[in-house]
């Protein structure tokens, strides 16, 4: 099971403005080993964010995002309280879904 | 069932299985297929051909925001922040122009979302990074150069 994300949400004026630090390796695929084989691709292929049943927010994603990706973003229509799902799928197929709760401003 | 559900559902994603069971709803910005195409292109331009425009036009009302830096010490790690100021922005995209693939990200910007966003990516060398933000179905792009002192792509 992937290492869980960390998500920071809370109020900046009438947005809720999110912060997500991700766990994951965001291999290229074109680096090689000691040996000399090329390590396989392996990275986060795409992420969604839910709030009430809407998706405030969406990515897709490339293996040149850094590893351990960061994420920085807001929308509107969030209150203190209310809950916020991120989920991000892998190009093996793996994926992680975390929920945080919209912090106070 | 379809075989086009069946890859979909075997994918695994949360989403697939809401999408195909219809939980998410009408209306919602349902998680696209990951655009393969997009992600194999090396110029701006086939960049945005893959991501459905025909060209993009240079516009002011894109700006790399801090702490988007000049120079970068490390290649692996390059804070790139966007932010739109194009009316009806629907999506931003990061492309580097001197990676092997030139497109890093594409983010989906829904009505009643900032279109803003922040990340980091991998720059393998200098380079020119461009924001492409796809607004009222027209491609705008602006470019920063960002010089990178140690490559971030480890090859």
């Amino acid at each position: 099971m992937p290492d869980p994300m960390r998500i920071r949400a809370s109020m900046v004026g009438d947005k809720v403005d999110v912060k997500v630090l991700m766990a994951h390796e965001m291999e290229t695929g074109l680096r090689k080993d000691a040996k000399g084989q090329a390590i396989p691709a392996h990275f986060i292929q795409s992420v969604t964010v839910m709030h009430n049943g809407k998706t405030v927010f969406s990515a897709q994603w490339g293996p040149s995002i850094s590893k351990n990706p960061f994420l920085h973003f807001r929308f509107a229509g969030g209150k203190p309280g209310e809950k916020l799902t991120i989920t991000w799928t892998d190009n093996k197929g793996e994926k992680r879904t975390d929920e945080t709760t919209i912090a106070g401003g | 069932m379809d075989q086009k559900r069946r890859d979909v559902l075997k994918a695994g994603g949360v989403l697939a299985l809401g999408a195909a069971a219809g939980l998410l709803g009408s209306g919602q910005a349902l998680a696209q297929e990951w655009n393969k195409a997009a992600f194999d292109t090396k110029s701006l331009n086939d960049a945005v051909k893959a991501m459905g425009g025909a060209g993009a036009v240079e516009s002011k009302d894109i700006q790399f925001v801090n702490p988007t830096p000049e120079i970068a010490e490390n290649g692996a790690v390059v804070p790139i922040t966007v932010s739109s100021n194009i009316p009806r922005t629907q999506s931003i995209a990061i492309l580097v122009e001197k990676n092997p693939n030139i497109l890093s990200a594409s983010f989906a910007i829904p009505a009643g979302t900032e279109p803003f966003v922040s990340t980091r990516v991998k720059m393998g060398e200098t380079s020119k990074v461009f924001a492409v933000v796809k607004a009222d179905g027209k491609f705008f792009y602006a470019a920063k150069e960002i010089k990178v002192t140690l490559g971030g792509c480890g090859g």
